[in-house]
């Protein structure tokens, strides 16, 4: 009977199974493999062990490059997390049957392409695009501001494309919270920002950790928000890796710098899933209520 | 019992969401270290009114008088009152002991009074030996009585409870039932607590306060609302009633079969107006005396023991449902009735209430 169970879950899991070894751990440990040979002299490659590569990944150039990476990734995290929380703050406490409609318009820009909703961003901040022009408008007659091909650029592209999934994560611990919990608060004698601080955010701490990481992950190997909205001029890891493979075509060192990557994202991943573990106890209990 | 202090004077609150009333000019007082009972049946206002004590709800009209200072508008957090929720809403992601601490962390009192109170509070609800736990390790009648605790050890003027035992099982309630009582005198605090329970108000309360569709009904010791109901729908509502409807006569009601019911008709029931006639259960007699004012034959439908007495169900002319009879044991072994059997029931003229129809 057991065994029976126990093939027949095993049989449904095989084509999932089969799928991520194909496309997902095959192709990791070709390019992990690729990490630790050494480049030909006309590009390709030349088959013999070194460990140069990751060497060459701690080299200041290319170090200050990830830090630059984490910069960024970091800073535009800090801001989705500030926005994507009050958003899904204010939604929360909407009108129930007008939360569906709320969060259906924050993911709408989910279902355009993610190039076009960053070329949208060149539309807006090229020189003479929609903000320059709103300015002229509003009577401002100097040099249109340089906001394209910066530093906020990026950020402003990766905040915008990566917003979704913080009100997403942070809606569902919110929408969950009993209210009563900030009523009893508030009847003991907290004012609304020490409720807030006390009560409500401790509680939808794993919402924001989760939100966060996404952002965080997803913008310290993006690649086509700095080409695009960076103008080649600040380079992220994930540039890095572009040209190796397809400028440089260093393979084994953009591979290195590929899994030094991949360890990074997976040291955050593990962390969140060790303190999402360690919080799951007490955010059962928040969504308690009259159901206890 | 209780001094006759007003604490609290509710003077014509009216509450209104949209279009919906939800309480709707009410006025009642309660008084200092009293059990207060807010009854009704569910959308009746009871959880408005308390929502409005508490300071989460703020009257159209009206005021809240506490100690004579009007309340309606302070804040929650700004009065000296407390609510026990109906979900309890401790804190998850707190001990017992910081759950309890919070309301008096918030009026920066020194550590010292605060772990001291604390401590003194713990050992009142008997929670000592889990002031370390999280609330989800604990059981539902221990959560009530931490969220009692972390009212309590405000000392607040008003201590609020809504549907406090409404998460409890039936045997544990009733224990709990004396518990509060307990400690409401251990105390000296004034409870007004909110149920759609009429049997716990009438164990509980020192007074209580019938209301329905956002009015109050009557307001009155358990006793004089369960002997002398205001309406129709209290002498329903509490307890059980047997109703005879009919007309209005100068010395009673006139029955639909033409059978009379003696009894003192109020002065604000026209005689030959549609009237009902009740009496409870227990006042009613199997096999009457001759000189028993109201006397009437029926006939034994179905009875059931409930330990202490015996419940019948009299089938009769009078009404279209069968009356309830509760005879005492005693009486049941000196005339023995079984299901079938033609029976005469008896009642005074003075148990009975005459009602408007």
């Amino acid at each position: 009977m057991v065994s029976q169970i126990r093939l027949r879950s095993s049989l449904l899991m095989a084509p999932a199974l089969a799928w991520l070894t194909a496309l997902m751990v095959v192709p990791c440990a070709l390019v992990l493999a690729l990490a630790f040979f050494r480049r030909g002299i006309y590009g390709g490659i030349e088959y013999t062990f070194t460990l140069e590569n990751f060497g060459l990944v701690f080299d200041p150039l290319y170090a200050g490059i990830f830090l630059n990476s984490a910069r960024i990734a970091g800073t535009a995290t800090l801001i989705a997390v500030v926005i994507g929380y009050a958003a899904a703050y204010a939604i929360a406490a909407a009108p129930r049957r007008l939360q569906p409609v709320f969060l259906f318009f924050a993911v709408l820009p989910f279902w355009s392409n993610y190039l076009i909703r960053t070329y949208a961003w060149i539309v807006l901040l090229n020189r003479e695009g929609l903000i320059t022009q709103l300015l002229r408008w509003l009577g401002y007659t100097g040099e249109p501001p340089s906001m394209l091909y910066t530093e906020g650029a990026v950020i402003a592209g990766l905040v915008y494309n990566y917003l979704p999934f913080v009100i997403l994560a942070c809606y569902a611990p919110l929408s969950r919270l009993n209210p009563e919990l900030a009523e009893a608060s508030r009847d003991l004698g907290a004012s609304a920002m020490t409720t807030f601080r006390r009560v409500i955010l401790p509680l939808t701490v794993p919402g924001i950790a989760a939100g966060a990481v996404f952002v965080f992950v997803l913008s310290i190997g993006n690649f086509v928000t700095p080409a695009l909205l960076g103008g080649g001029r600040f380079q992220m890891i994930g540039n890095l890796v572009y040209d190796q493979f397809l400028t440089a075509n260093d393979w084994p060192f953009g591979a290195a710098l590929a899994m030094t990557l991949i360890a990074i994202m997976l040291l955050v991943l593990t962390a969140q899933a060790l303190a999402a573990d360690r919080a799951s106890g007490r955010t059962a209990e928040a969504k308690g209520g009259a159901d206890v | 019992m209780s001094s006759p202090r007003t604490l609290l004077a509710i003077d014509k609150v009216s509450k209104n969401f949209g279009r919906v009333t939800a309480v709707d000019g009410i006025s009642l007082d309660i008084r200092e270290n009293e059990f207060f009972a807010l009854l009704g049946p569910s959308g009746c206002g009871k959880t408005t009114l308390l929502r409005m004590l508490a300071g989460f709800e703020t009257p159209n009209d009206g005021r809240i008088l506490l100690d004579g200072r009007d309340i309606a508008r302070t804040p929650p957090n700004k009065r000296p009152v407390n609510l026990m929720f109906q979900s309890y809403a401790l804190f998850p992601h707190m001990s017992v002991r910081a759950n309890v601490s919070y309301g008096l962390e918030m009026e920066r009192l020194p550590a010292k009074e605060i772990r001291s109170r604390v401590d003194a509070i713990l050992a009142t609800t008997e929670l000592v030996a889990f002031a370390d736990r999280k609330p989800e390790q604990l059981s539902g009648g221990q959560k009530q009585r931490v969220a009692l605790a972390r009212a309590l050890v405000k000392r607040p003027r008003l201590l609020l409870l809504d549907e406090p035992l409404g998460a409890l099982d039936k045997k544990l309630r009733g224990a709990m039932q004396l518990e509060l009582k307990r400690l409401q005198h251990e105390v000296g605090i004034t409870f007004v607590i909110v149920t759609h329970d009429q049997e716990e108000s009438l164990v509980m309360a020192d007074r209580m306060a019938v209301l329905k569709d956002g009015k109050l009904l009557q307001c009155d010791t358990p006793h004089a609302v369960y002997e002398h109901p205001a309406d129709r729908f209290v002498a329903d509502f509490i307890g059980v009633m047997n109703f005879v409807p009919g007309k209005a006569t100068a010395d009673g009601v006139l029955a639909a079969d033409g059978e009379r019911i003696v009894g003192t008709v109020p002065s604000t029931v026209v005689p030959g107006a549609a009237a009902v006639a009740s009496v409870r259960p227990e006042r009613i007699r199997l096999f009457p005396s001759e000189q028993t004012a109201n006397r009437i034959a029926g006939t034994v439908e179905a009875l059931a023991y409930q330990g202490l007495d015996l419940q019948l169900h009299v089938r009769t002319a009078l009404s279209p449902k069968p009356f309830l009879v509760r005879v005492t044991a005693d009486a049941a072994d000196r005339h023995p009735v079984s299901s079938g059997d033609a029976v005469e029931l008896g009642w005074d003229a003075a148990d009975v209430r005459i009602f408007a129809d």
